[in-house]
């Protein structure tokens, strides 16, 4: 058991990402107001993004930039996480902007944020 | 490399062209260019398809020419050709039968997103079949789940709000727990195309590292994916996303979008893990167990439904059940009768919504039970169409759902005593209560007592709701009668999957 605990704590990157995903999974599962859901969901991505890039980072080693005709690949970090966490903002930022459209459009019409609240006015407008 | 080997990566490429397109043009101008391409997507996929049944094997596409491990590929076999004809196929037909449906729910300036949309659809469903990338596969699976949100919200309603708002929430924690699984995966094996990955798992597989890991990833992409594509316990947000949207949208949403992410699984469950480690990890005995539970409640729900759509759409969730069960069963006859069942839902389902899109029409707009009564004897050809999906749904012969329900049962006695005697049990149960809810749809939208409201009321035909119909009768009876070549191909995409 110690060796597990040992094990979190030298990964503390990797340990801290997990549990930001868990904080940010439950919010946009459990929270009943919109906004923090949506903030949820980006506390979840971020999460994931902290891990790829701790997991992407060498201690020691660059940013894989050649400088000074240095070309011994053993120098340099791969280039991919970084990569993956690039596009991985884009794809997470379109959807926070589609859902704060959804979100804008909601609280137009029922003036809440409250998802149970609007489902509960929109039964009632079904009767 | 022959024109024809191009094909899978235009069809990509210019549905996302397409989609930009849309967005400026008029309404009009914007139906017909979607239209056109998806006339040509599925040509280009037919003879894709052609090419490689003659070809009997199947080739790898590289991106710009580079190699593994820095290029991106997409991959094309006998498998993936005919799920692309298939689908776009059934895309053209979807949007088709609901044209005038979208033209009258749309706010008239908006009605051209309606199509970029579903071009961007089209495109993600395209590269979701044919990538051999994981990462790819995650970006266009949210490409899949914006613009399949934004299906259901553009017929504007309080309702359909609502619905895209729960749908996106629960696509969004699906998409997140894929995600985490393909970054942990990429951390202990560094690679991002299926072979490369397949062969390091294999490796530790064997060694037995990571052990605990890898039973994680492949619990974060079953569940991943499993919430995206409804199965049971994670489809409460189906019923209202697929029943309050315009004709066309729960028609492609039901029968394409749930089977794309599918697809995906099964791509990561037999081109990345193998059958050998998904075996020992056991993971996907919860999905047998989820898809049987599924086939009973979604039936279930369906049974108690008033509203046709609602009914339609739980009748979704026990068919995605099905296919949960043929890949939880890991054999081969069991992946068979998924992929089966993934094409005989495609066209069984659509046709439905599309008839009960008719059904609306000559019922003054509503869509309850009681509302509907007598449709069938106002629009006819809608009545048809209704009946065939529905007999076929219940499973009896010469229909596409009886090839897999005999694939399914064939599969099932292939297997270990209990998951046999659970799945025949299941799809016996299953089949009962679809008949218990289909057989009084049918009896209910040819009765003489329709409210005198709508009596005198004739539908006239549109070509396209017509053709639509007729053509969605022909591929489910095509799919009954020539249900051997169907089974074959599939079964040979598979073997080239390395089944």
């Amino acid at each position: 058991m110690p060796d597990f605990l040992m094990n979190l704590f030298t990964n503390y990157y990797e340990t801290a990402a997990m549990i930001l995903f868990g904080i940010g999974f439950t919010t946009l599962l459990t929270h009943r107001n919109l906004i923090k859901k949506i903030i949820g969901f980006n506390f979840m991505d971020a999460a994931i993004y902290l891990f790829l890039a701790a997991k992407g980072y060498i201690a020691g080693r660059l940013a894989p930039i050649i400088v000074d005709g240095n070309t011994d690949p053993s120098n340099y970090v791969n280039p991919i996480p970084t990569g993956l966490v690039l596009t991985g903002i884009v794809v997470s930022v379109s959807v926070t902007a589609f859902m704060l459209a959804l979100t804008c459009r909601l609280y137009d019409r029922f003036h809440t944020l409250d998802i149970d609240e609007i489902t509960h006015l929109v039964r009632k407008e079904r009767d | 490399m022959e024109l024809v080997q191009n094909f899978p990566f235009l069809c990509i490429v210019f549905s996302l062209t397409c989609g930009v397109l849309c967005a400026v043009l008029k309404g009009r101008a914007a139906k017909i260019l979607c239209l056109t391409w998806l006339t040509l997507t599925t040509a280009m996929s037919l003879a894709v398809l052609i090419f490689t049944l003659k070809s009997d094997s199947f080739y790898i596409y590289r991106m710009g020419k580079w190699n593994a491990p820095w290029g991106n590929e997409i991959r094309v076999g006998v498998l993936e050709a005919l799920m692309a004809t298939a689908f776009s196929g059934v895309m053209l037909l979807s949007l088709l039968g609901g044209m005038h449906h979208i033209f009258a729910d749309c706010e008239p300036e908006k009605t051209n997103l309606y199509f970029t949309m579903c071009a961007l659809l089209m495109s993600s469903l395209f590269a979701l079949i044919y990538t051999n990338d994981l990462f790819t596969a995650y970006v266009f699976v949210e490409i899949n789940t914006i613009a399949s949100c934004a299906l259901v919200m553009l017929k504007s309603s309080a309702k359909t709000l609502v619905a895209t708002t729960r749908y996106l929430i629960m696509s969004l924690l699906g998409s997140g727990l894929f995600l985490l699984g393909i970054v942990i995966l990429y951390g202990i094996t560094g690679e991002l195309l299926m072979e490369s990955i397949a062969e390091k798992v294999r490796a530790l597989f064997s060694t037995g590292e990571y052990s605990l890991p890898l039973t994680v990833i492949i619990g974060l992409f079953s569940v991943g994916l499993a919430v995206k594509s409804a199965l049971f316990p994670f489809h409460s947000w189906l019923p209202d996303a697929h029943g309050s949207a315009t004709a066309s949208s729960s028609a492609i949403l039901s029968g394409l979008v749930l089977k794309g992410y599918i697809i995906v699984l099964i791509k990561i469950f037999y081109r990345v893990f193998g059958l050998e480690v998904i075996m020992a990890k056991e993971i996907s005995q919860f999905l047998f167990l989820f898809g049987v539970l599924a086939m009973i409640c979604g039936s279930v729900g369906a049974l108690r439904e008033r509203d046709l759509k609602r009914m339609l759409a739980y009748s979704s969730v026990a068919q995605v059940g099905y296919i949960y069960v043929g890949i939880g069963l890991h054999s081969r006859l069991g992946l068979i009768a998924a992929c089966v069942q993934i094409l005989a839902h495609a066209v069984t389902k659509p046709m439905l919504f599309i008839a009960a899109g008719g059904f609306m029409d000559v019922s003054g707009g509503h869509k309850s039970m009681s509302a509907i009564t007598g449709a069938g004897r106002r629009d006819p050809l809608g009545g048809i169409a209704f009946t065939v999906g529905a007999l076929s749904m219940i499973g009896i012969p010469f229909f596409a759902g009886f090839v897999t329900k005999l694939e399914l049962t064939q599969a099932a006695l292939g297997s270990g005593n209990i998951a046999m005697v659970t799945a025949l049990a299941a799809i016996a149960v299953s089949t009962l209560l679809n008949a218990l809810y289909y057989v009084p749809a049918i009896f209910n939208i040819f009765s003489k007592n329709g409210q005198s409201d709508y009596k005198g009321l004739r539908v006239r035909y549109r070509a396209d709701y017509a053709l639509s119909c007729v053509a969605f009768v022909l591929l489910n009876i095509g799919f009954g009668a020539f249900s051997e070549y169907v089974v074959g191909a599939v079964r040979r995409g598979l073997e080239l999957f390395g089944m």
